[in-house]
C-alpha cells in the first residue's frame, strides 16, 4: 500500500512541470501562435527560479524570479515575432538555443549547491488519512496551483468574453482585427503568461523535484509539454490527464529497477520519448480531426495592412 | 508612430545585408554581456571572432569543426526552404557516427582502401534510416515532424550510450564506455600534415556544389522551392507533397549521417558517447545564416565553426564558461530573424504631418 502511495506522489511530483508548462503552451496556441521555445523558457525559469531562492533565501521570491525570467523570455519571442513578424518556428528553435545558453551561463556558479526541502502544504487533521490523506491533501502549494491553473484556463476559454475573443484570434485573426480586437496585444499577454507558466513549471524542476541545478535539466520537458498540447487537443482538462500519465511513464522507469525488471537503464529513460511518439501519432492519425482541433491560424504570421 | 509597411518586392540588398547586421549586433550586444561579467569585452571579442584566424593551426581546426555544420547545414537549408522542419540532424548525426562505427570495428584490422567508403555508406543509410521515422509518420500518419525528429534525437543518444556501454564497448578498455580506437584505413586521410584537418572538408565543399547545381538547375531544386514558397502552385503543378518530404528528411538524413561518420573517422578516432555536441542544432542556425542557399551555408558554416574554436580558446585563455558559445549562437539567430523584417518590410513615418500630406496629395488628385 505504502508503495502505492509513493508512487501515486512520485507521478504528480513528476508531472507537474508538464503541466504548468503545457497549459501556458495552450493558451498561446489558442491565440493562434506557436512558441517551440517553451523548453528554453523552462530552463530559464528553472535557474532563476534556483538561484533566486538561493541568493534570497526565501522559496516565494525564487518562484516569482523564474515566474518573472520566463515571462521575459515569453516577451522576447512575443516581439519577435509580433512586432517583427519572424517566423514563429525559427524563433522557438532560437528561444530554445538561446535559452539553455544563456542559463547554462547563469548557473556557473550554482552548481553542486541544494535546497532545503520544500513544504508540503498539509491541510491540518485530512492530511493524516490513509491513502487519501498524503495525495489529496499533503501536496506542496504549487501543485494545487497547477490544478487552479488548468481549471482557470478551461473556466477563462469556456466562459469569459477575453477567453472567447482569443478563441476568435486564433481561428481567424484577419476577421478578428477587422472586428477591433488587438490582435497583437492580446498574444503578448497570451505569450508572457505562457512564459511565467513555463517558468513556474522551470523552477518546480530546479526547487522542488531536484532540487538542484543541472545544465539542460529539463532534459525535452519542455517538447514533451508541447507535444502534450496537442494530446490534449487544445482542451485545458486534457492537458492535466496527458501530463499524469506522462508523469506515470516516467515513474514507471524510476521504479522498474526495484521491481526487478532487467533493461538497461538508458533504455528505459527512452521510454517517454518513443511514448511521446506513440501519443503523437494516434492523436494525428486522422486528418480531417487533428484539422479541427487545431486553431486555424496556428503559426501564421500575422499583418495588420492598414 | 513608426510602420513598417510591406515591400512590393523582397529587397535582395537587405536579405544578404541581414547576416552582417546580425553579426555586428551579436558583437556589439556580446561587448556589453561581457562587460557585465565583468570580463574584458574587447579582449573576449577579439578572442573569439578574430583570434582564431591568425595561426594556421586555427584555421586547419575550422575545417574540422565547420565540416559537420556544412554537411548538416546543406541538408537542413533544402528542408527549410520547402517548409520539412527536420530539427532532429542531431539524432541522425549520432546513428550515423554509430552505424559508420560499427563498419569499423566489424573490419577492425582490414587494410583496404574500401573500409573507408563502406562505413561513410553504412552511416548515411543509418542516418536516412533515422529520418526515415519522421517522414513515414508525416506521410502515412500526419504526425508532426518537428516533434517527432526531436524526441528521436533524445532517443538515438541514449542509444549510442547503451551501444559503447554494451556490444560496442572496447573489449580492453578497462570498461570505460567507449570503442576500440579505429585502425587506420578506418580513419580519414589528413589534409594538412601536424593538423586534424580531415578529407571529410574536401567532402563538404563538393556536396556544396552539387546542391548549388540542384537548387539551381535541377527540376528537383525548383519543385522544393515551388513548394516552400508557393504550396498551392506547387500541388496544382503536380508536384507530390509526400514526395518532396521524403526527399528532403533522406537528404537531410543522409548528410547528418555523414557529418556523424566523419567525426568518428576523423577527429574523434573512435566512437565515444559525448560525439552528438550538438552540431545538429547549431547547423540550424548555419542554414538560416546561409540564407538556406548552399553557398550561403558554407560561409555561415565557417563563421559558427570560428564561435567554437575562438570560445573555446576564449576558455582557456580567459577562463570564460563554455556556455558562452551557444549564447552567442543564440543571439547570432535572434538578431538574425529580427533584421529579417526588413527584407519583406521597409519602416515608414505614420505620423500627423505623414497623414496630412497624404490627405492633402488625394485631394490634389
Amino acid at each position: 500500500m505504502d508503495l502505492t502511495v509513493s508512487i501515486i506522489l512520485g507521478i504528480i511530483i513528476a508531472a507537474t512541470p508538464l503541466v504548468f508548462a503545457a497549459i501556458g503552451e495552450l493558451t498561446v496556441e489558442k491565440s493562434g501562435v506557436l512558441n517551440l521555445g517553451v523548453e528554453g523558457m523552462m530552463i530559464v525559469g528553472a535557474i532563476a527560479g534556483f538561484a533566486g531562492t538561493i541568493e534570497s533565501g526565501s522559496f516565494t521570491a525564487g518562484i516569482i524570479a523564474a515566474i518573472i525570467a520566463g515571462a521575459m523570455m515569453g516577451l522576447l519571442f512575443a516581439f519577435l515575432t509580433q512586432t517583427l513578424l519572424a517566423n514563429q518556428v525559427a524563433t522557438g528553435l532560437a528561444l530554445t538555443m538561446f535559452g539553455l545558453g544563456i542559463a547554462a551561463l547563469w548557473g556557473q556558479g550554482y552548481s553542486g549547491k541544494s535546497l532545503p526541502t520544500f513544504p508540503k502544504f498539509a491541510v491540518p487533521g485530512l492530511s493524516d488519512l490513509p491513502i487519501i490523506g498524503p495525495i489529496l491533501f499533503g501536496q506542496d502549494a504549487l501543485v494545487y496551483l497547477s490544478i487552479a491553473l488548468v481549471l482557470g484556463v478551461s473556466w477563462f476559454f469556456a466562459r469569459t468574453r477575453n477567453g472567447l475573443v482569443v478563441r476568435a484570434i486564433g481561428e481567424n485573426h484577419e476577421a478578428a482585427n477587422a472586428i477591433g480586437y488587438g490582435v497583437v496585444r492580446y498574444r503578448y499577454l497570451a505569450l508572457m503568461f505562457s512564459g511565467g507558466c513555463s517558468g513556474l513549471g522551470g523552477a518546480y524542476l530546479s526547487i522542488v523535484q531536484t532540487p538542484l541545478w543541472v545544465e539542460n535539466m529539463t532534459a525535452g520537458r519542455g517538447w514533451i509539454a508541447l507535444a502534450l498540447v496537442v494530446f490534449a487537443a487544445w482542451r485545458p482538462m486534457r492537458v492535466l490527464l496527458g501530463a499524469y500519465l506522462f508523469g506515470g511513464i516516467t515513474i514507471l522507469q524510476l521504479h522498474s529497477q526495484g521491481l526487478g525488471v532487467d533493461i538497461e537503464p538508458q533504455i528505459l529513460s527512452m521510454l517517454p520519448y518513443l511514448a511521446t511518439i506513440i501519443v503523437l501519432v494516434i492523436i494525428s492519425r486522422d486528418k480531417v480531426k487533428a484539422k479541427l482541433n487545431a486553431p486555424a491560424c496556428l503559426g501564421q504570421t500575422f499583418y495588420a495592412a492598414s | 508612430m513608426l510602420k513598417l509597411e510591406l515591400r512590393k518586392e523582397p529587397s535582395k540588398l537587405m536579405l544578404y545585408a541581414t547576416p552582417f547586421i546580425a553579426l555586428g549586433l551579436t558583437i556589439l550586444a556580446g561587448l556589453l554581456l561581457f562587460a557585465l561579467m565583468g570580463k574584458e569585452p574587447v579582449r573576449a571579442i577579439t578572442t573569439i571572432f578574430f583570434e582564431p584566424l591568425t595561426s594556421l593551426y586555427s584555421v586547419s581546426e575550422l575545417m574540422v569543426k565547420s565540416t559537420p555544420l556544412i554537411l548538416i547545414g546543406i541538408g537542413l537549408a533544402l528542408g527549410f526552404r520547402a517548409g520539412v522542419w527536420n530539427i532532429g540532424a542531431e539524432g541522425q548525426f549520432a546513428i550515423g557516427a554509430i552505424c559508420g562505427s560499427a563498419g569499423a570495428l566489424y573490419f577492425y584490422q582490414v587494410e583496404s582502401i574500401w573500409v573507408l567508403p563502406l562505413m561513410c555508406l553504412a552511416g548515411a543509410a543509418g542516418g536516412m534510416a533515422w529520418a526515415a521515422i519522421p517522414a513515414f509518420l508525416k506521410t502515412r500518419l500526419n504526425t508532426n515532424e518537428i516533434l517527432v525528429s526531436l524526441m528521436l534525437v533524445y532517443v538515438a543518444v541514449l542509444l549510442l550510450g547503451v551501444l559503447v556501454h554494451g556490444p560496442m564497448r572496447d573489449p580492453d578498455g578497462l570498461n570505460f564506455p567507449e570503442s576500440r580506437l579505429f585502425h587506420d584505413a578506418a580513419i580519414l586521410p589528413i589534409l594538412i600534415e601536424g593538423t586534424r584537418a580531415h578529407a571529410g572538408f574536401i567532402v563538404a565543399l563538393i556536396i556544396v556544389a552539387l546542391a548549388w547545381f540542384v537548387l539551381d538547375r535541377h527540376i528537383l531544386g525548383f519543385q522544393i522551392k515551388v513548394a516552400g514558397q508557393a504550396p498551392h502552385a506547387a500541388r496544382f503543378a503536380g508536384f507530390s507533397d509526400k514526395r518532396i518530404v521524403w526527399l528532403c528528411f533522406m537528404i537531410s538524413g543522409a548528410l547528418a549521417g555523414l557529418a556523424g561518420v566523419f567525426e568518428a573517422a576523423g577527429p574523434v578516432g573512435q566512437l565515444v558517447p559525448a560525439l552528438p555536441v550538438g552540431y545538429g542544432f547549431t547547423a540550424i542556425i548555419v542554414a538560416f545564416l546561409g540564407r538556406l542557399h548552399p553557398v550561403g551555408v558554407l560561409l555561415g558554416g565557417l563563421l559558427l565553426a570560428l564561435t567554437y574554436i575562438g570560445g573555446e580558446s576564449a576558455q582557456i585563455s580567459m577562463s570564460l564558461p563554455s556556455a558562452t558559445t551557444s549564447v552567442f549562437q543564440g543571439m547570432l539567430l535572434f538578431f538574425l530573424l529580427a533584421a529579417d523584417v526588413f527584407v519583406n518590410y521597409r519602416l515608414k513615418w505614420t505620423g500627423r504631418a505623414a497623414k496630412t500630406s497624404a490627405a492633402l496629395r488625394q485631394a490634389a488628385e
